[in-house]
C-alpha cells in the first residue's frame, strides 16, 4: 500500500498537469464552435470520423475519472474517515466508470451514423 | 497594580473546563510566567510543564488564545491586548495527562515511524566509522538538511496541523521534517526504508500544504517544504525506478 501511495498521488498529478491543459483546449473550443450558433451537425461534422478529437476526449475522460476518484478517495478518508481496501475498489470503480461514460459519449461523437 | 484575567483548562482524559484566574498584570511576562504564577501562588496542583525556559527545550508548548505556541518565549503583549483575558489550553492533536500538560508519547512515537534516527552508511553495526564524512557546507543536500535542523520538539506543528486532526494515523509536519533531514544526510544509510515509511496516507501524500506548520513554528523552520521535498524524491524515485 505504501508504493501504491506515491503511485495514486504521482497519478493525481500529471492527471490535474494534463487536465489544466484539456479544461482550456475544451474551453475554447466550446467559446470559437457557438459563434455562429450551435447545432448538432455542427458538433457531428467535427467530430464524426476525426481520430484525434476522440482520443483527445477520451484521454480527458480517463484523466478526469481517475483524477476525481483519488480526490474523493482522499476527501473520504479526512472528512468522514472512510479508509481501508473495500473502500478503495469503490473509488477505483467510481473512477473508471465516469471515465466509461466519457469515453462512451466520445466514441457516439466519433462514430454517429 | 493592574491585572490580567486568565481562563485555563483543567482537567485530564476523561474531561474538563475552564477555570478563571487573576494575576498581576507586568510589563514583561510571558505566557510560561503567569502559568507559573498561578500555580505558585493559586493552584499548586496545576499541572503543566516546563523545562529551559529560553527556547531550547520544546517542552512548554500550549495553546494560547487558539494558536499552539511556546509559552516560554511568548510575551503576553504579543498575543492580548490589555483588558484581554488570555486563554490556555493543553495542545491540541494530543492526549491530556492533566491539565496543560499533554501525553507527548504519540508525537514521538511517530518520529520512530518515520524511521527520524540516523543510520550510518558506512558501519552499519552502529560502530565508528574509520574515516570523517566530509560534507562540504555549501553542498545542496547539506543546506537542505540544515534548514530543518533545529526542530526542539516543542509538537506546536503538530498540533496546529489539520491532517495530524483528521487522521490519527499522520505522521505529522515534525517527524517527517527529521525524516527530510536525514533523507538529506549523506552519511545516512536508511533512505529506503525511510522513504516507505514517509509515503502513502499517513505520509507525505496527505499532507496540503497548507503550510501552517511553517507559519506557527516557533523556531521559523519550514516542514511544509520538507514533506513537498519528500513527495518530490518519492515522485522521482518512483517514475525513474530507483525504488
Amino acid at each position: 500500500m505504501r508504493q501504491s501511495g506515491t503511485q495514486l498521488w504521482a497519478i493525481q498529478r500529471i492527471t490535474a498537469a494534463f487536465l489544466g491543459i484539456a479544461v482550456i483546449v475544451h474551453l475554447v473550443t466550446i467559446m470559437i464552435a457557438v459563434r455562429g450558433g450551435l447545432s448538432a451537425t455542427e458538433i457531428l461534422a467535427r467530430t464524426r470520423g476525426a481520430e484525434l478529437w476522440f482520443a483527445f476526449y477520451a484521454i480527458f475522460a480517463l484523466c478526469a475519472g481517475l483524477h476525481g476518484a483519488i480526490g474523493l478517495r482522499n476527501i473520504a478518508g479526512e472528512w468522514l474517515g472512510l479508509r481501508g481496501r473495500g473502500v478503495d475498489a469503490l473509488w477505483v470503480s467510481t473512477g473508471l466508470v465516469t471515465a466509461a461514460f466519457g469515453i462512451r459519449a466520445a466514441w457516439g461523437l466519433y462514430h454517429a451514423g | 497594580m493592574a491585572e490580567l484575567k486568565v481562563r485555563i483548562w483543567r482537567g485530564d482524559a476523561e474531561g474538563g473546563a475552564m477555570q478563571e484566574f487573576t494575576v498581576p498584570a507586568r510589563e514583561n511576562q510571558t505566557i510560561l510566567d503567569v502559568v507559573t504564577q498561578i500555580q505558585r501562588e493559586q493552584a499548586p496542583d496545576l499541572a503543566y510543564r516546563f523545562a529551559c525556559r529560553v527556547g531550547m527545550c520544546g517542552s512548554c508548548a500550549m495553546e494560547v488564545n487558539g494558536r499552539a505556541r511556546w509559552t516560554c518565549r511568548t510575551h503576553v503583549k504579543r498575543v492580548a491586548q490589555p483588558g484581554e483575558t488570555l486563554e490556555i489550553r493543553p495542545l491540541a492533536n494530543l492526549p491530556v495527562i492533566r491539565d496543560l500538560a499533554t501525553d507527548m508519547a504519540p508525537f514521538f512515537d511517530k518520529w520512530a515511524r518515520a524511521q527520524g534516527s540516523f543510520q550510518p552508511k558506512d558501519a552499519a553495526d552502529g560502530s565508528v566509522p574509520a574515516e570523517f564524512a566530509v560534507v562540504p557546507p555549501t553542498s545542496k543536500k547539506r543546506a537542505q538538511a540544515d534548514a530543518g535542523i533545529e526542530c526542539i520538539g516543542c509538537g506546536v506543528c503538530y498540533a496546529s496541523c489539520d491532517i495530524v486532526a483528521w487522521n490519527k494515523d499522520y505522521l505529522g509536519p515534525a517527524a517527517m521534517n527529521r525524516a527530510w533531514t536525514l533523507v538529506n544526510d549523506v552519511r545516512d544509510g536508511g533512505n529506503a526504508a525511510r522513504l516507505d515509511a514517509v509515503s502513502g496516507d499517513a505520509g507525505c501524500h496527505s499532507c496540503h500544504s497548507t503550510q501552517t506548520c511553517t507559519e506557527r513554528c516557533p523556531k521559523n523552520l519550514d516542514p511544509s517544504s520538507a514533506i513537498a521535498g519528500l513527495k518530490r524524491t518519492l515522485f522521482w524515485d518512483s517514475l525513474l525506478g530507483r525504488r
